[in-house]
């Protein structure tokens, strides 16, 4: 009886959302449902208990946890949240094409190529050693300061062209661990059918390689959802630093909350998203699939 | 008479090991060479060579009286050239078809229509025709051989090169490729053919090469090779695969 639960609960892991794995393992179906369910109730009863019972606490209710001032932000920092949602997505496309760009340069065979292989190592080196808000700050505030006419001055902009440097760098990386990933058997095969170097990277070793780094891919994006916060330093008005100018305001914190749950009503679909590529991944891996 | 293939004092070494020693070889159009010879003899290289998927470090190789080793499009030789290899090396992320269709749109600019006729054609030829939109991870090791095979047809190729194609494959599935094989001889297909398979180079090839550390030991008829080989090591190889119930 308790081996035919187990059997099936096995069976599911995988099938459903994370959470619902976590809450099914181990175990009898039904009766790990209760528990987990029941040392869930105490656990946060606890938790709630302790905070709410702490000396300070009508003091944080009130700095951070204000439902009047958080009826009158939220819209305010939703508008805002537009623009991180306008930077995030144009930076996005860049920065998958840009970094393909970079990794391709870098898995270039032979000698010939060794400038352009180097470029593409000190490009990921320098970007991946910088702080990404100083590269913000460096490019937001130097790069009109040049008074170059034909430069747009727009902070914005330049907040995402600093994103897409930053992050290409990092997504490069991602791309090149996805080609080398392919077995050189592959590249023989499509070369001795006549294809040339760049038509098999193109229908071969790209398609398979890309295939293989969307979760990872997708990792990344989810900090750099995160990060377009720091366009804000520039003075752009995007939700942090809407949410500033509201605690500057009304010295009351939950400006920051309310951005804060903008944030996490993005990040956290598109991180359960990839844990589900991921398990989908293993599971096709297992099955005896190798794609995707 | 025509040669299809011409090799001539062919040498390649990898690093300091030197994997071919002067391999001299002619293959005349629609004969069937079979080489054979211990793991490390250099087969496989002499067939990577051919294709220039290895670069030579000496000689030169003819195909069809042209030579190959000092033209500059290496792409435009290997479309004429298929090659099959040991572990299939199939697309993993294209069908069936596409991976026989690929090679003739992008390489040789033939339409989809064109390109599907041409590969629905081989594959109902090799009795592959229902797997068509199915992915090789989805066939068994012989029907992603014959895949293989078939993808390499696909490019009407004047000199087909078979690299260990059974060796990977469970032994109830060898025959069906090698029947594949055995078709297109018969079809008076020129090939070479790197082998384990003793008794199927017996029956099929016009002309057995037995190489021994990078070089051609003894070259002749198969009925010559395999029932009075002159060399001694060609007879101890012969013995070692008699014991192992190979021939």
């Amino acid at each position: 009886m308790a081996g035919e639960g187990d059997r099936r609960a096995g069976l599911e892991v995988g099938r459903r959302s994370r959470l619902l794995d976590e809450l099914r393992s181990g175990g009898d179906g039904r009766r790990s449902v209760a528990v987990a369910l029941v040392s869930t109730v105490v656990f946060f009863a606890i938790v709630f208990f302790a905070i709410t019972h702490a000396p300070g606490w009508p003091q944080v209710r009130s700095q951070f946890f204000n439902w009047h001032e958080f009826k009158s932000t939220f819209p305010e920092i939703a508008r805002a949240f537009v623009v991180n949602i306008k930077i995030f997505s144009i930076a996005e496309v860049f920065i998958l094409v840009f970094a393909l760009f970079l990794a391709v340069l870098r898995s270039l065979p032979g000698p010939v190529f060794f400038p352009l292989r180097a470029l593409a190592i000190v490009y990921a080196d320098i970007f991946r050693g910088i702080p990404t808000i100083l590269v913000i700050a460096m490019l937001g505030f130097g790069a009109p300061a040049l008074g170059l006419s034909y430069l747009p001055k727009s902070v914005i902009f330049w907040g995402i062209v600093s994103l897409v440097l930053i992050y290409s760098a990092y997504v490069s990386e991602v791309y090149r661990a996805g080609i080398e990933s392919i077995h050189p058997s592959q590249e023989a095969a499509a070369r001795s059918l006549g294809l040339s170097r760049w038509q098999t990277l193109r229908r071969v070793i790209l398609p398979q390689a890309v295939r293989r780094v969307v979760p990872p891919l997708l990792n990344d994006f989810i900090g750099l959802q995160k990060d377009t916060a720091l366009v804000g330093t520039l003075g752009a008005i995007e939700a942090f630093q809407q949410s500033q100018i509201d605690t500057n305001a009304t010295f009351n914190f939950t400006a920051y909350l309310s951005a804060a749950l903008l944030f996490v009503a993005i990040t956290i679909p598109l991180a359960r998203f990839t844990d589900w590529l991921i398990a989908r991944d293993r599971r096709q891996r297992q099955s005896g699939g190798a794609t995707l | 008479m025509s040669d299809a293939l011409v090799v001539e004092g062919v040498s390649k070494s990898f690093g300091r090991h030197e994997v071919l020693r002067g391999i001299d070889l002619s293959v005349a159009e629609h004969e069937v060479v079979a080489l054979i010879g211990a793991s490390g003899s250099g087969k496989s290289t002499l067939l990577r060579c051919i294709n220039l998927l290895e670069p030579i470090d000496g000689g030169r190789i003819f195909l069809s009286g042209e030579e190959i080793t000092r033209r500059r499009d290496v792409n435009d030789v290997r479309r004429r050239i298929g090659i099959v290899f040991q572990s299939f090396n199939l697309f993993p992320h294209m069908s069936v078809l596409r991976n026989v269709t690929l090679a003739p749109r992008d390489v040789l600019g033939l339409s989809r229509r064109d390109a599907d006729e041409r590969a629905t054609a081989l594959l109902e030829r090799f009795g592959l025709a229902e797997k068509r939109n199915e992915y090789p991870d989805r066939l068994s090791g012989g029907q992603q051989q014959r895949v293989a095979i078939v993808r390499a047809l696909a490019m009407q190729p004047e000199l087909m090169l078979f690299d260990e194609v059974t060796s990977a494959l469970d032994p109830e599935l060898v025959a069906e490729v090698l029947n594949v094989i055995g078709e297109l001889a018969a079809g008076g297909m020129t090939m070479v053919i790197a082998t384990h398979e003793m008794s199927f180079a017996r029956d099929i090839a016009d002309q057995v090469c037995f190489l021994d550390d990078g070089r051609i030991l003894e070259q002749g008829k198969p009925q010559e090779i395999f029932t009075s080989p002159r060399e001694p090591r060609t007879q101890q190889f012969l013995q070692r695969i008699i014991e192992a119930k190979r021939l």
